[in-house]
């Protein structure tokens, strides 16, 4: 099939795998940041494929799961108002909040809508103009252009019923987290494509120079990831910490960069709070001042209030990648995607879900031919 | 590690006071309605059994019977429409208990302000879809609500059919080394009228597989004529929650693993486009005009050939094992020789963010 079988073709794969196998001598531990390369490498077995000194841990990329509890809970409250059309990408919807997801909201009665792009929402919003339509502003550095593009048409059209509620998180201060880390164990990274694509990957230069780690830019197919780790075992095992790029027919080092002078026109940086990690300085972003018209926060005056996560979830360990979803005790019994404890287990994407979806059973790891 | 032992949950969000969409997905939290609510309720044995369809004797002939109501939106779709999908949707429940479908009800709960003409235009093809399935809509009901409390039209209907003699279909009769066999692509249906709401609109030729199924179950158990017609296990048409949920009612309740080779399920490559952009994966998608057949291993070349004759089957393939091993789970071996569980889900597919 176009543009999907060129990079799931199985003949490859054992080419791939065998190579890695060939160059391996001792064993590496490598991340993947980004939760939809988690999916992957869960959904296909790839990790099951590589030879045993290959460990592969899995990051904090899933941008549904480090939302935190106090920004959900804000989430909840504008939506449960009635003159507003709360507007959301469609995984949000079932995350919990300290007391209820949204979802719920919507069953009792709040205007909560799925969309696929926060223009929809715009478009809501002018064929609304008796509502306040808030789109809630989620993501890493690949959904803030796209969001920043929506406010930045909202003032152009003159709406003054459109806001967002920002809770948008940056991958290189995670990375820096995890490095600076006493109990970091990882060794190579696997950088996430779609982030790059927008951002080039300059910063993650600066990060392998100041760290001594290699980085490989990486996409999202079964086999983008093979390659990746093959380019990531191959720098280890030669002693190279450089930064390549696999995903080249996506990312260039620049990135996009029309994209990020919008994004920047709209946001800055700011100290960010990650759920399951904690506040990470300077790891997101939010509105600009002289945007700060469409920041919901400010409009709705929605309170500031802590949430306390439940002190059995390790959640904290396993987005670090120091424990594995299956070390946690109440991993698969108390804590599943229909009662999800912590942060991974709440989105598809987060390793927790993805190691219980596809992985419950100890033998499913075996390779079956 | 030593785990913190509290008795509440921290977060008790499974408890919840109100009907959430996600209750009527045919996922995990629609069987917990069944059981909590509905079972508890009736406390019938013969709704007990969560056939498609309640099997029962009267005057020595065995008859099956049962009831679906529909809710789609838009009304019509490229391949059909809320009508004809009302007809399918209770003859293929009938067909799935190995019953030629007899009568219909048909009953609608129609919005303040819906236009005639499409109300017109609605009856004309439930008329023709129950002419074609070679069934009649005999008895019917008509309620209208307020504008704002409805969305259109809803179309309940019930059927009736008898069962043929010899059939004993059960999820439970599903046995280690039985073959899973589709009649054709999946998840055409649910892409279909995905593509067509509000919001999503993207550019496809995916078309609904809305069909009546009993000619093509009918061509199964003749293909079995002379044999035993036990050969086939049991049938279920993969509405919502797609395939997936299909093989995961029957793997728990046969109690038996239930083993899918990922390469050989048909799925169109739009729909398989569609789903990827989407994130959706096309197990859970739902059909309306598809069936999987769980058949005896020595029958099941038999069962194949049959159903590729028919105009229904033409896609028909064999896409799994019934095993003994992870009782109540089914899994998917994937093209790269890895193994990986295809999971009940709690609710609805929800579209990801990247």
């Amino acid at each position: 099939m176009k543009f999907l079988d060129e990079y799931r073709d199985p003949k490859l794969a054992e080419t791939l795998v065998a190579d890695i196998r060939r160059r391996v001598t001792r064993p590496w531990v490598l991340m993947e940041i980004c939760g939809g390369q988690t999916h992957t490498l869960m959904r296909y077995g790839i990790d099951n494929l590589l030879p045993p000194q290959v460990e592969l841990v899995h990051g904090p990329g899933c941008p549904v799961c480090v939302t935190p509890l106090e920004i959900l809970d804000k989430a909840v409250e504008i939506a449960s108002r009635p003159e507003v059309i709360f507007v959301s990408y469609g995984d949000m919807l079932r995350v919990p909040g300290s007391t209820r997801d949204l979802l719920q909201v919507k069953a009792a009665g709040g205007d909560v809508r799925i969309a696929y792009s926060p223009m929809e929402a715009v478009d809501l919003a002018r064929k609304n103009p008796d509502r306040k339509v808030v789109f809630f502003a989620v993501g890493f550095e690949t959904t803030a252009p796209a969001n920043a593009m929506a406010v930045w048409q909202a003032r152009r059209e003159g709406l003054t019923n459109f806001s967002i509620l920002v809770s948008h998180v940056l991958v290189p201060p995670a990375i820096r987290l995890l490095l600076e880390s006493p109990a970091n164990r990882v060794q190579g990274f696997i950088a996430p494509g779609h982030v790059c694509s927008v951002m080039g990957y300059s910063e993650y230069e600066e990060l392998a120079r100041q760290y001594d780690v290699p980085f490989v830019v990486t996409g999202f197919e079964p086999l983008d990831l093979l390659q990746g780790i093959q380019m990531l075992v191959a720098q280890l095992e030669e002693g190279r910490t450089d930064v390549e790029n696999q995903y080249a027919r996506s990312v260039t080092r620049e990135g996009n960069e029309p994209a990020r002078l919008r994004m920047m026109d709209v946001f800055e940086v700011t100290d960010r709070k990650w759920r399951g990690i904690g506040e990470i300085s300077q790891s997101g972003y939010r509105l600009r001042e002289e945007y700060a018209a469409f920041d919901a926060e400010k409009l709705f005056g929605v309170s500031n209030t802590h949430a306390d996560e439940p002190p059995e979830c390790i959640a904290a360990l396993v987005l670090q990648g120091i424990r594995k979803p299956v070390d946690c005790p109440v991993f698969g019994n108390r804590c599943t995607p229909e009662k999800p404890m912590g942060a991974p287990m709440v989105s598809s994407e987060g390793a927790c879900a993805a190691y219980y979806r596809y992985r419950r059973h100890d033998d499913l790891v075996m390779v079956q031919r | 590690m030593a785990a913190t032992l509290s008795l509440s949950c921290p977060i008790p969000l499974q408890v919840t006071d109100r009907i959430l969409l996600g209750h009527g997905s045919g996922g995990k939290l629609s069987a917990a309605l069944l059981d909590d609510i509905f079972l508890r309720a009736f406390r019938s044995p013969v709704l007990a059994r969560l056939d498609d369809q309640a099997v029962f004797e009267i005057g020595g002939t065995r008859l099956a019977f049962t009831t679906d109501t529909f809710v789609v939106k838009p009304l019509f779709f490229r391949g059909g429409d809320i009508g004809s999908l009302a007809v399918h949707g209770t003859v293929n429940d009938l067909a799935m208990g190995g019953a030629e479908p007899l009568y219909l009800s048909a009953g609608f709960i129609l919005e303040e302000g819906l236009d005639m003409d499409v109300l017109r235009r609605i009856a004309a093809s439930m008329a023709h879809a129950a002419q074609v399935a070679g069934t009649e809509i005999v008895t019917g009901d008509t309620k209208v609500v307020e504008k704002g409390c409805g969305d259109g039209a809803f179309i309940n209907t019930t059927g009736i059919g008898i069962v043929r003699p010899g059939v004993r279909l059960s999820a439970a009769n599903a046995l280690p080394g039985d073959r899973v066999i589709v009649s054709g692509t999946l998840g055409d249906h649910g892409m279909a009228i995905l593509s067509e709401r509000e919001g999503i609109g993207f550019d496809t030729s995916i078309v609904s597989d809305s069909a009546p199924l009993n000619s093509l179950v009918g061509t199964m158990l003749d293909a079995l004529a002379g044999s035993s017609l036990h050969a086939i296990r049991c049938m279920r048409d993969p509405t919502r929650g797609g395939l997936a949920s299909s093989l995961n009612e029957i793997a728990a309740c046969a109690r038996v693993g239930i083993e899918l080779v990922e390469t050989s399920i048909p799925i169109r490559e739009e729909v398989r486009g569609a789903c990827e952009m989407l994130g959706l994966d096309p197990l859970y998608v739902a059909n309306e005009g598809k069936l999987v057949a769980i058949v005896a291993p020595e029958a099941a070349d038999a069962v194949l050939a049959a159903m590729r004759e028919h105009p229904l089957g033409l896609d028909a393939q064999i896409i799994g094992t019934v095993g003994a091993k992870h009782p109540g789970l089914v899994t998917a071996r994937t093209a790269f020789g890895t193994s990986r569980i295809v999971d009940m889900l709690s609710g609805d597919q929800l579209p990801r963010i990247c």
